[in-house]
């Protein structure tokens, strides 16, 4: 996996449950303390021993931490050029689900081996949506759940989410938009507010 | 009351398809049965191998908007919303968009080539002719290119800090007479094994008649011989045992996957066996040896370094104590905690003065009994 997810994880730790824990988890996987090059390329068995050691450590399910990871992703200021890349899928929730395709090509773009979930988005009936995810990484289903919760609360949207398990290698996961203007969300123009050349 | 805006004006567009090629060069026009009756000179250029125009438009690409689309009713329903064309021929997707004609004949698609322009520019030889004057597209392969280049010089810079932060931390936890580990080698290796709470063991070591080989023969001898014995440490212990050198003449070796009792008598007895093989300098001949302490982190119930450390410690003045050249375990008390003065025995009471260059010194490896 990509130095910028193990770096993810790392960080979703550390700004969630403090250095300390971090540091706990990072021994019992076997890493040093000073953690992930986001420059670099690591196995895909690095990011797995870190998200095992990392449920051991918090105690919870895995599939209950990677989802946490993923609302991490949106909803924390650490991450906030994250949300707002998010946001650029579109101006309603509805139209960002249909945009969800486009993520890992978009995602490309800016790093090109970076490794993103493909998605592939169905409509069962109208607003109402299956959303395919498939990754090396066991559970990147449960990190877009978790992204896609906190993505429907970032734009006020009242959402039905459910993780329906895998069909060949395919995580599958229910979205049912039942209102896309149902609290106020956050606020995003698409223009930065401080312009990232001006170095901010 | 303010007045009704005025009714917009319906503009039925004639254009020449020459200019309708300035504008979006990867245009379309498909009738209703789904028939290429047009395509713009960049559209056409992609196809170059298998002309497009008379084609069924469901043959030549896949078209989806969150499902298949598939009729031209199924195009007419998703007008104005983006779609996504991939090629049957398996030459990757574009994006598209399209309207009806005033006309009521057909749809005209618009075409991009979205987030893969740096494949196709590569794949098909486009230069920016290719493109329509308004499109940002070189604008964005700009952007990419310069990105890439930043990222990659950042990414170089990174690689040379990385190296020389690890070098840098290689050089303060080394020392540097004799390339071992130093005490601060010691202390991070020693708080990474109590935190992975693993059994582990500390043999410390201290060289017997150095200082009369420093006094007598000066420090380049003392500094020689420190090295020789450095490499009779690497000698006698395994790769992944760490050796470090602590203080002048003393040594501490972390054994982070011991043997059982006899087998770490068995590495201290090499270890003395490998120190008092005479060290030849200038014409002369150095003899050492060495006394060790050996403390074991089972032997503790609640594993504290300090106290292992000075139990060692302790245990290594036993063995000065009881005649130099030999090896002591930090003997247990009944409570289970070892201690290393089992006859009130203190630094202070054993000096290092004694036996000259040519001293000898016993080569017996004795354990003390323990009590736990």
């Amino acid at each position: 996996m990509h130095g910028l997810i193990n770096r993810a994880v790392q960080c979703f730790l550390r700004d969630t449950y403090g250095a300390e824990r971090w540091l706990r988890v990072a021994r019992a996987a076997g890493f040093g303390s000073d953690g992930f090059d986001t420059m670099a390329v690591y196995d895909l068995s690095v990011t797995e021993a870190l998200l095992d050691a990392a449920a051991v450590q918090l105690d919870r399910p895995r599939d209950v931490v990677l989802e946490d990871l993923g609302t991490y992703l949106v909803s924390h200021p650490t991450v906030e050029p994250l949300r707002r890349l998010l946001r650029f899928g579109g101006a309603t929730y509805l139209d960002f689900v249909l945009s969800l395709e486009d993520l890992p090509g978009r995602s490309r773009l800016a790093v090109p081996d970076i490794d993103i979930p493909e998605l592939l988005l169905e409509e069962a009936e109208a607003d109402v949506f299956v959303l395919g995810c498939r990754s090396p990484l066991r559970g990147a289903g449960h990190v877009m759940m978790g992204l896609l919760r906190a993505m429907a609360d970032d734009y006020g949207a009242l959402v039905l989410l459910d993780h329906l398990g895998a069909v060949d290698g395919s995580e599958r996961l229910h979205i049912q938009v039942l209102e896309t203007s149902f609290a106020a969300g956050r606020r995003f123009d698409l223009a930065s507010a401080t312009s990232p050349v001006a170095g901010g | 009351m303010p007045s009704k805006p005025p009714k917009p004006q319906v503009v039925a567009l004639q254009l020449h398809a020459k200019s309708l090629d300035a504008f979006m060069p990867m245009f379309l026009v498909v009738d209703m049965g789904g028939r290429i009756t047009a395509a713009g000179k960049t559209i056409a250029k992609l196809f170059a191998a298998a002309p497009l125009i008379g084609k069924s438009l469901f043959a030549v690409f896949d078209l989806r908007r969150v499902g298949p689309i598939r009729t031209m009713a199924a195009v007419a329903a998703r007008a104005g919303q983006p779609l996504t064309l991939t090629r049957c021929d398996g030459g990757g997707a574009l994006r598209g968009l399209a309207m009806p004609m005033a006309d009521g004949q057909g749809f005209l698609f618009n075409l991009s080539f979205g987030i893969g322009v740096i494949d196709a520019v590569r794949q098909f030889g486009l230069t920016d002719a290719d493109f329509a004057a308004t499109d940002l597209a070189i604008e964005m392969l700009y952007v990419v290119e310069a990105k890439t280049a930043v990222m990659g010089e950042l990414g170089r810079l990174n690689h040379s800090l990385k190296g020389a932060k690890s070098a840098a931390e290689a050089r303060a936890m080394t020392d540097t007479l004799t390339g071992l580990g130093n005490r601060r080698a010691l202390d991070m290796a020693l708080a990474d094994v109590i935190a992975k709470g693993g059994r582990f063991a500390m043999l410390h070591l201290d060289l017997d008649f150095f200082k009369a080989v420093n006094d007598t023969l000066g420090h380049a001898a003392g500094d020689h011989v420190l090295c020789a014995a450095a490499a009779t440490l690497r000698e006698a212990t395994r790769g992944h045992d760490l050796i470090t050198r602590v203080g002048g003449d003393e040594f501490v070796i972390l054994l982070t996957r011991p043997p059982d009792k006899p087998g770490m008598l068995r590495i201290a007895n090499r270890i003395i066996a490998g120190l008092e093989v005479p060290i030849p300098w200038e014409g002369q001949v150095c003899r050492i040896s060495g006394s060790i302490g050996i403390v074991v982190s089972s032997d503790y119930a609640a594993v504290q370094e300090a106290a292992m450390q000075a139990d060692a410690d302790a245990a290594l003045y036993a063995s000065k104590r009881a005649g130099r050249g030999q090896a002591t375990f930090a003997a247990v008390r009944p409570d289970g905690r070892p201690d290393g003065r089992p006859d009130g025995i203190s630094a202070a009471d054993v000096g290092d003065a004694g036996l000259g260059v040519d001293g000898t010194a016993q080569g017996t490896v004795v354990a003390m009994p323990r009590a736990g």
